[in-house]
Order: C-alpha cells, then sequence, then structure tokens
C-alpha cells in the first residue's frame, strides 16, 4: 500500500458507490471522495478488476459519477493517546464536543486528541533497554489512571532506546523517545500512534483462559452467571425488557479501569442520558466521577450506516490499547445487532447472495472473529490486562432463531436471556435464571477463584439455587392446572421458595441507591441467607398460611436489600425475620 | 421547481418498471430531482452512463420516448411564517386552493443533530388524557407511536392530543390517510380555531403510495425550521407509519432488492430511524415531539414494523377495547412511556409515580381476579373489589375520553383507592397515604 491511487466515480446506490480505479487499491483502504468543496471518507469493501466498490460513511447526496476519488494507501485508523478518556467519539472517532453548530456537517472530521495539553510525563525505559512492540517507555497520569506512553504497536522487531525525555510536561506530538532499530535507524516516538481499527493488537505473549469474575453488582450477573474478567457475554432481550439499564448498571459498576460504550445504532436520548448522568456520577470502586473512566463512542441510528460497523471495531481498538498498559477494560455494545443490520444493507446492495433473513453468509464468522478480540491477556513484561466484552442483541420480534442471536451465542460464553414475561411482571433485571447461563462456572480455574474469593463450594450453593427456581417454576404449572385446593400443601412451599429467591435475590432495584449496587460479600450473605430458609422445615396449616407466611418473609428480606449492609435497620430486619421463621419452624 | 438554467432534457428510456425508469443520462447527481413526463421522480442508482429514476407517482402510460428533465437539486421544501395555517401535498403544494408559499428553500431529509448537541427532554406535555399523562407521561422531544389496529379511532385521540398540548407548532405528515380522514383532521383543526398553529402534508389513499415517502422529511424540514431557527415547541403527528413502511417495500422490490422480514427491506431499521431521531430537544430551548400512528395486523407487534419501530422510539401507546366499561382505553400493561420518569414527580405533583404505579398494580389484580372467574374458582372479598375497581378506574381514567388535570387525574386515583381498598392494600409509601388519602 505504497503508491497511492486515483479513481473516478461510476456508479452509485445509496451509500454504496463503485469507483474505477487507475491502481492498485487494498481491501479495506480508505478513499476521500470530492463532492463541490467537500471530501467524504469511505472505505474499499469489494474489488473486480478496475472497479473498486466502497461504502461511504456519509449522506452520498448530490454525488455524482465523474466525480474524483483518492485512495489513502491506507485502512481505517484512528488515533491513541493520553485523553481517549471522557471523550465523546463517533465511529470513525471524530470528536462530537468539538464540533461547530448543533446540526452535523458532512465531510467535517475533528481531532480525537486534545494538541495543547501537557501531560505530566514520567518515563519508564531508560537508554539501551532493548524493546519491542507496545513495551512501556513512560508514563502520563490521565485522571487517575497510569497511562502508558508504549513502543507503537506497529513497530516490529527489537529496538534499542537511544533516549527517553526527562519527567516534565510535554503535549501528545512531542517526542518522548528516541528508539534505534536493528539496522541502526532512528525513530521517534511521541504519546501517540495510530491503528487500523479492523486488525487486532496482538503486542502480547500469551492469552490464557480467563481465571477471575469481573463484579457487576447485579446480583443475578455476578452469583447465578458470572462474567470473567476478559470474558465475552450478551443479552438479548425484545424492546421494553431493560436492556439498556442493565448494561448502563455494569457500566456504572463494573469493575473496570475503563468502560467504552459503543452505542451502536442506538437512540441518540440514551447517549444524551450517558454523558448527562456520568459525569456526576461516582465510582464505587475508586471514588472518582465515572466519565473520567469513560469513552463513548456514538453511532445513533440516525448517522450514516457504514459508520456504525466502524463504531464497534474504533471501541474495541480503545479497549485494547488500554489493555496493553496493563488495564481492565470493559466494553459495552448496544446494540450488535444494528451492526449486523449494517452489513446486511452493504451486502445487499453488493448484490451477494443472501445467508438467512438476508444477512450475510459471513454473518457468523464476522462475529465470532469479533468477540474473539476480547480476553484476558499476559503483556510481555508479565503484567495482565483485560478486556471484558458485553454485547446486548436485538433479535427481530423478540425471536431468539434468528441470525444475530444464533451466531452470537456461539460466540459469546456468557448469556444473558431478557424474558418478556418477566418485564411484563415488572421483575427487573428481567434475566431469565433457567435460560441464562455463564460458561465460565465450569472452568476450574474460576471455580477455584470463586471458592477462594467468596466461600468453598459456591458453585454447588449456585447450582441448588437454580434447582430451587426450575422446582417453583414446575409447582407453579401443576398449581395453575390443579388449581390451588388440587395440589399438597408441599408444591405451594416450593413455589413460594422459589419466590423468595427471585424476589430477594434475582430482583434487583437499578434505581435505588443501595439495591442497585450489591457487592460480592453481600450477595454471599444474602444468598446464604436465602438459601438456609429454603432449606428449612417449614409447617403451614394450609396454602394460605403458607402464602402469606412467605409474602411476609419476602417483605422483610427486600427492606433489607433497601438498607444499608449490616446497619442497624438492616439487623432489626434480620431480627424481624429470624423472629418470624422461629415462630413457623420445627 | 422552477426551471433551472442548466436544466438537461434526455427523450429515450431504457427501463421502465411499475416504480422506476432507467435512461442514459449525464451528471445525474445521487438524490437529485427529476421530472419524467411531468411527474416528479428522483435519483436513486447510477451505474456507468446509466440512471435510474424512482417516479414518486408510478409509472403508468410512461412512453420510452418521454421527456426526462434533472432539476439540479433534490428535493426541497419552502420553510417561512407563511406555511402556518396550511394544507400542502407530498410535494409541498397547496391543496387548500391558497397560494404559494415563499420562503427560504431547504432540502429535506438534511443531517442529524450532534447528539452532544442534545439536551435531556424534561417539558412535560400534558394531552388531558390519564392514560397517557398519568400513565405514560410524554415529555417533549419525545417520540412515541401508538400501536392500533386499524379499527381504532387512533386519528381522533391523536387530533385531540394535537389540540390539547402546549406546543407553538403542530405539523401533521399524513400518509396514505383515506379522503374521510382528511376532512376529519382539517375540519377538527378550523374548529378548533387553533389553525394558525398548525401546517399539513397529506398524501390521501387516492394518490400513489411512493409519494408518501417525502412526507415525513417535508414535515421534520418544516419542524426543524420551528423548531432550530425560531426555537419553538414543535410537535409532529405521522399517521401512517406502516403504511410508509409499505411504500419503502414497494420501492425496494421494484429495485430488485433481496428483501429481509416480512418483505421489508434490510435497511427498515434505518430508514425509520432517520425520521423518528428527528424528535430532539435543542439547547435553545427549541423541541420536536413525534407522536405516530402505526396500525397493527390483529394486534401482531411481532411484524417487522412495529417491531423496529419499538427498538427506535421511546415507548409506545397501545389503544384497547375495554369490554367492561364500554369504553376504548390506553392499554397500561402494554403501553409504556421511556422518559415519564424525567418529569413525573419532578415536574408534577410528588405522589405522581406511586400513584401510577398502585393504580396498574391493582388494576393487574382485577385481569387475576378475573381469569379466576373465568375459570370457575371462587373469588374472595378482594376480588370482588378488584373487579369493582377496574370498571371504575378503566372508564374514569383509563378511557380516551378522559380530559382533566394531572392533579385531578391523581385525586381521583386517590378517591377510587379509597372507595374500594385499605391503605396498607395499595402499597403506597406512608408519607403519602397521610398525606393524600381521601377519607379515613
Amino acid at each position: 500500500m505504497n503508491s497511492k491511487s486515483t479513481g473516478i466515480v461510476t456508479g452509485i446506490v445509496s451509500n454504496l458507490v463503485t469507483v474505477q480505479i487507475d491502481g492498485p487499491v487494498a481491501e479495506n483502504e480508505l478513499c476521500f471522495i470530492t463532492v463541490g468543496d467537500t471530501k467524504l471518507m469511505a472505505e474499499v469493501i469489494k474489488v473486480n478488476g478496475k472497479n473498486a466498490q466502497v461504502q461511504v460513511f456519509e449522506s452520498t447526496r448530490g454525488l455524482k459519477n465523474g466525480d474524483a476519488v483518492e485512495f489513502e494507501g491506507k485502512m481505517l485508523e484512528i488515533t491513541l493517546g493520553p485523553g481517549l478518556l471522557s471523550s465523546i467519539y463517533d465511529g470513525l472517532q471524530n470528536d462530537l464536543t468539538t464540533m461547530e453548530g448543533v446540526f452535523l456537517k458532512r465531510g467535517e472530521y475533528t481531532d480525537p486528541l486534545n494538541r495543547e495539553k501537557l501531560w505530566d510525563f514520567t518515563p519508564l525505559a531508560k537508554a539501551g533497554d532493548k524493546v519491542a512492540a507496545a513495551d512501556w517507555l513512560g508514563e502520563v497520569r490521565e485522571g487517575w489512571l497510569p497511562h502508558k506512553i508504549m513502543v507503537p504497536f506497529s513497530f516490529k522487531g527489537e529496538y534499542t532506546v537511544k533516549s527517553v525525555a526527562s519527567e516534565g510536561q510535554y503535549n501528545v506530538d512531542a517526542v518522548v523517545a528516541v528508539l534505534t532499530d536493528a539496522e541502526g535507524n532512528d525513530v521517534n516516538v511521541t504519546m501517540t500512534q495510530k491503528w487500523p481499527v479492523k486488525v487486532a493488537i496482538k503486542s502480547y505473549k500469551e492469552k490464557p483462559r480467563p481465571d477471575k469474575i469481573m463484579e457487576t453488582g447485579v446480583r443475578v450477573i455476578d452469583s447465578f452467571d458470572p462474567i470473567a474478567e476478559g470474558g465475552t457475554g450478551f443479552i438479548p432481550g425484545p424492546f421494553g425488557c431493560g436492556k439498556t439499564v442493565l448494561q448502563h448498571a455494569i457500566a456504572k459498576q463494573g469493575e473496570a479501569d475503563v468502560i467504552v460504550m459503543a452505542a451502536c445504532g442506538e437512540r441518540a436520548n440514551e447517549v444524551v442520558e450517558i454523558f448527562t448522568e456520568f459525569p456526576e456520577l461516582i465510582d464505587p470502586h475508586t471514588g472518582r466521577h465515572l466519565m473520567e473512566r469513560t469513552t463513548i463512542i456514538c453511532n445513533t441510528s440516525n448517522m450514516p450506516v457504514a459508520a456504525r460497523e466502524a463504531s464497534v471495531y474504533t471501541a474495541m481498538t480503545i479497549c485494547e490499547y488500554y489493555r496493553a498498559m496493563g488495564l481492565r477494560c470493559l466494553l459495552l455494545a448496544d446494540s450488535t445487532s444494528r451492526w449486523a443490520q449494517a452489513l446486511r444493507e452493504m451486502s445487499n446492495r453488493l448484490e451477494e447472495l443472501p445467508g438467512a433473513d438476508a444477512f450475510p453468509v459471513d454473518l457468523s464468522s464476522i462475529i465470532s472473529s469479533f468477540y474473539a478480540r476480547a480476553g484476558m491477556v499476559i503483556l510481555n513484561n508479565g503484567k495482565r490486562g483485560a478486556v471484558t466484552f458485553i454485547g446486548t442483541v436485538s433479535p427481530a420480534g423478540g425471536n431468539l432463531k434468528e441470525p444475530v442471536t444464533e451466531s452470537t451465542k456461539k460466540a459469546a460464553r456468557c448469556f444473558y436471556a431478557l424474558e418478556q414475561n418477566r418485564a411484563d411482571q415488572k421483575r427487573y433485571p428481567a434475566v431469565n435464571p433457567i435460560d441464562s447461563y455463564s460458561k465460565y462456572l465450569e472452568y476450574p480455574e474460576v471455580q477455584k477463584f470463586l471458592n477462594e474469593k467468596i466461600e468453598e463450594g459456591w458453585v454447588s450453593k449456585i447450582q441448588a439455587a437454580k434447582n430451587i427456581v426450575r422446582r417453583g417454576r414446575e409447582a407453579n404449572d401443576q398449581i395453575n392446572i390443579l388449581g390451588d385446593d388440587g395440589v399438597p400443601i408441599s408444591y405451594h412451599e416450593t413455589f413460594w421458595k422459589s419466590e423468595l429467591i427471585d424476589f430477594c435475590f434475582l430482583q434487583q432495584d437499578a434505581f435505588d441507591p443501595i439495591d442497585s449496587l450489591c457487592p460480592i460479600g453481600r450477595q454471599k450473605y444474602m444468598l446464604n441467607l436465602v438459601l438456609d430458609i429454603c432449606n428449612k422445615d417449614l409447617k403451614f396449616a394450609d396454602y394460605e398460611e403458607c402464602r402469606n407466611t412467605f409474602k411476609e418473609i419476602i417483605n422483610i428480606v427486600r427492606q433489607m436489600n433497601y438498607s444499608e449492609f449490616k446497619s442497624e435497620n438492616f439487623n432489626s430486619y434480620l431480627d424481624k425475620l429470624n423472629k418470624l421463621i422461629d415462630e413457623n419452624g420445627k | 421547481m422552477a426551471n433551472k438554467a442548466y436544466q438537461r432534457v434526455y427523450t429515450q428510456l431504457d427501463a421502465i418498471t411499475k416504480a422506476t425508469v432507467t435512461l442514459k443520462a449525464k451528471n445525474a447527481s445521487n438524490d437529485e430531482l427529476a421530472v419524467v413526463d411531468g411527474r416528479l421522480a428522483q435519483v436513486v442508482k447510477t451505474k456507468g452512463d446509466k440512471v435510474t429514476l424512482q417516479v414518486f407517482s408510478g409509472t403508468e402510460g410512461i412512453p420510452t420516448n418521454a421527456e426526462v428533465s434533472f432539476l439540479g437539486e433534490p428535493p426541497t421544501v419552502k420553510v417561512s411564517d407563511q406555511l402556518s395555517g396550511r394544507f400542502f401535498n407530498a410535494y409541498g403544494k397547496p391543496i387548500d386552493g391558497g397560494p404559494e408559499v415563499e420562503g427560504e428553500t431547504r432540502q429535506i431529509g438534511g443531517p442529524s443533530v450532534n447528539p452532544f448537541r442534545r439536551r435531556q427532554p424534561s417539558q412535560l406535555i400534558p394531552t388531558g388524557i390519564a392514560g397517557i399523562d398519568l400513565n405514560n407521561t410524554i415529555v417533549s422531544g419525545q417520540k412515541i407511536p401508538f400501536f392500533a389496529d386499524p379499527d381504532q379511532p387512533y386519528n381522533q385521540v391523536m387530533a385531540d392530543v394535537a389540540l390539547r398540548a402546549d406546543v407553538d407548532k403542530i405539523i401533521l405528515g399524513g400518509m396514505g390517510l383515506t379522503n374521510d380522514d382528511y376532512l376529519f383532521f382539517r375540519h377538527s383543526f378550523e374548529s378548533a380555531g387553533v389553525l394558525d398553529k398548525i401546517i399539513s402534508f397529506v398524501n390521501t389513499t387516492e394518490e400513489p403510495p411512493v409519494e408518501r415517502l417525502l412526507i415525513p422529511d417535508m414535515a421534520l424540514t418544516t419542524a426543524e425550521y420551528f423548531a432550530a431557527d425560531l426555537n419553538q415547541k414543535v410537535l409532529v403527528l405521522l399517521t401512517d407509519m406502516t403504511l410508509y413502511a409499505d411504500a419503502l417495500s414497494i420501492v425496494s422490490n421494484r429495485m430488485d432488492q433481496i428483501p429481509s422480514k416480512d418483505s421489508m427491506p434490510g435497511s427498515l431499521y434505518s430508514d425509520l430511524a432517520k425520521i423518528y431521531e428527528k424528535a430532539v430537544q435543542l439547547p435553545s430551548g427549541g423541541s420536536i415531539t413525534i407522536i405516530a400512528v402505526t396500525t397493527l395486523n390483529d394486534g401482531d407487534i411481532t411484524h417487522a414494523i412495529p417491531d423496529n419501530t419499538g427498538y427506535i422510539t421511546e415507548g409506545q401507546l397501545f389503544l384497547r377495547a375495554d369490554s367492561d366499561s364500554g369504553k376504548v382505553i390506553i392499554d397500561p400493561f402494554r403501553s409504556l412511556s421511556r422518559l415519564k420518569q424525567l418529569v413525573q414527580g419532578k415536574k408534577t405533583r410528588e405522589d405522581h409515580s406511586q400513584v401510577m404505579n398502585a393504580g396498574v398494580r391493582l388494576y393487574a389484580d382485577a385481569q387475576n381476579a378475573k381469569t379466576k372467574l373465568e375459570n370457575g374458582f371462587d373469588l374472595s372479598d378482594y376480588d370482588h373489589r378488584c373487579l369493582a375497581y377496574a370498571k371504575d378506574y378503566a372508564t374514569r381514567l383509563l378511557s380516551i375520553e378522559v380530559n382533566i388535570s394531572i392533579d385531578e387525574m391523581l385525586d381521583t386515583a386517590w378517591e377510587l383507592f379509597a372507595k374500594y381498598f385499605t391503605k396498607a392494600e395499595t402499597g403506597i409509601k406512608q408519607a403519602l397515604i397521610d398525606k393524600y388519602w381521601k377519607g379515613n
């Protein structure tokens, strides 16, 4: 990709443009199409003889056959460096906050980083050190995070450090290190580097299996189906089931150093909610403002479709960059279905033979190679870094048997099925406890971690709780068919024990300041409390008494959920609960 | 659409389908308008020296030697204060017998608002209908559709909402309106005496379906003029979006595109989102609120049109005929306004959200009691009280005929609670009970 080719437009269908080329072009190479006095960015997606087909990242209104095209000799790249956090970018990493005017202007591209801002630089390497791509040369403070200045990922082979800037204040373009390559050439390194978004950053030593869980403070996730640090998960659900609320809860409370939220083809007002509320909210783990650790990549549903595809790659690349600094990153993409639909629109215009529901046939492989970029890694210096990825899926008609859900199921290790029925009953989060799963619970490494971090035999306790819920559902079916009087009391007891777990453990109020965040220690306490009640042999005269007693128990335990853990209030509810149980126990 | 100096004219068509014509032409730009045999058309595809035009009113009777002239610009609308009180067709031509409008020419379907420049919606739009104001409060800058079966009076409800809403401008985008419904809207606007704040763009069933595709962009570009340039609160009514989507599928079909679910084009989500996302609260105080109608086929919300709509809009309002009260009600279970918590208890009385939840929960208990009754189980005293409450609640609050202030809605709810239930049965916070309970 050395020489730059040019071309002219010969065909237009919506944002798919055919260009007759005069020289070599590469797949995914960028080009600019001149329309009047603006230049529109586009990406090569197919080449056939002298014709390249490009997807334009903007509206193609007014474009004509014969318009000039210049190829860039590079793929879509983003700029990496200090200042990415707390930014709001579009899918192509344009800084939305520095754009003029209320309306987006076509062909306006803004600088993602502040070039003037000075950063306090501390050297980490010294002259004579042997270094390779992603090795740490220095460090600046970005908010409270140590932001490493690394040997650019594109550097191949070994380099010798010739000099590193001394401690002091520099802007991102200042040369902070000079490296000498194997042939003896000197190369300057600044605080920024560029990287093509569709290529995974692989400058690390190894990618072992995840071995611990990432706390989210959401009980049904952390306890029932935990996601690993460096793991992958997805949340499918029909509209109105609380996908976005659950994602925001994870974004607010997730145990991660860096959060990247990709609003991919979703409502603009949801992004407004994030950047209105996050600057006010406090990160429960560090006490700092949430926005300081958050980057928003925003390609809302009315923004150009091709950039929607780019947005998830941009977000992933930013996560991989911070992972190389030894940080724990969490990527939330809402929603991957919109990304798949963008692929479908292009595939359709390319007149490719369609797969199921008109999606491209390689949808499944595109999704799985994207999920594969997440993961926990051991860096060259032995430190750990992780990218945890949770995507939402918006299945058409709420039917999980559709291509995006099915493809994602093959790629992601955790599945959080949001259920219309639970949402209708206002049982939030509407995660179905039976259908959902976490493959990480089967990992011996993760089991060992849970045994040590929470308590010995934790996983079997979770299985026991799931069983009670399952049995309760069966009992409920019987009660509904045969009537309250038609079944033995034990059926009612089984049902109400499952309701106890549902109401007091699985359900959680995302809008309550205390209940919304439940640390793992408290989860352990509450699950044990609830399971103890379930294991008790309680005596009831009739099903009415059974129902009333459990309703009372549920009410008390819920009050405990709303109270500060082990506070006076909390303990007084506990006393009340024990008294009630003693009265009914034998 | 005046003739321009650089107008290019061609007279040889290569291909004609029911909605498109293809010809050899030079310098045609994407989205540009053209006139084919006197009918308006738009460039939708270029390939080599061939240009495909979508003819809005259909191609019946167009000969291969028809005259085609290119107009050099995409569809536009003239915006100015003169629009107020007027009725236009899909091309922006007056259909009320009045004169042409003068004003600034603007391209329709323009760029989107920078998400960072948006503000969080926070102003209440009261409608007088308790099923909306009490249970599913609408906020300025919101986009929300009615999901209704074709036999339900959605256009009447929408006209009521429009006329009662406290906004500066109401813009009606009518797609596939029957002539009767068009006259109904016209009559209700005229007789309400508020014609000067209403602007209508209407495509009736008597006109070709593809023309409908222009209506939402016409209405919303006009809305943007009033909201962004003049800082006004604008309410846009779009009825019926299902017919709009049908027109989309006709065009994509004629262009040999591969259909996805329910024969809809693969781009349906983006096409609808481009329209609905024009709803916005601007920093200057202007806003665009969109209330739309999506008609359902026998209540099926899994069809591609309502399904994609549900993912885009901020909630939905369901109309349902209630057999107990004999009224059409706003279904409290399936309706949802995603933005209601931005105003409830903040712009309305403190007890709003608790009263709403209690009211709906007790109504749900009544539904359970009804099921028990139908299945032949014995009803408890509580069940009987629930059933009596449900009838009163549907008549006095859920019915679309209700027209009272939000404080009156809350007071009515408290009155019903006291009439049928004990304080504890409502499950409302004690502090609010102490303050608002009606009776002992």
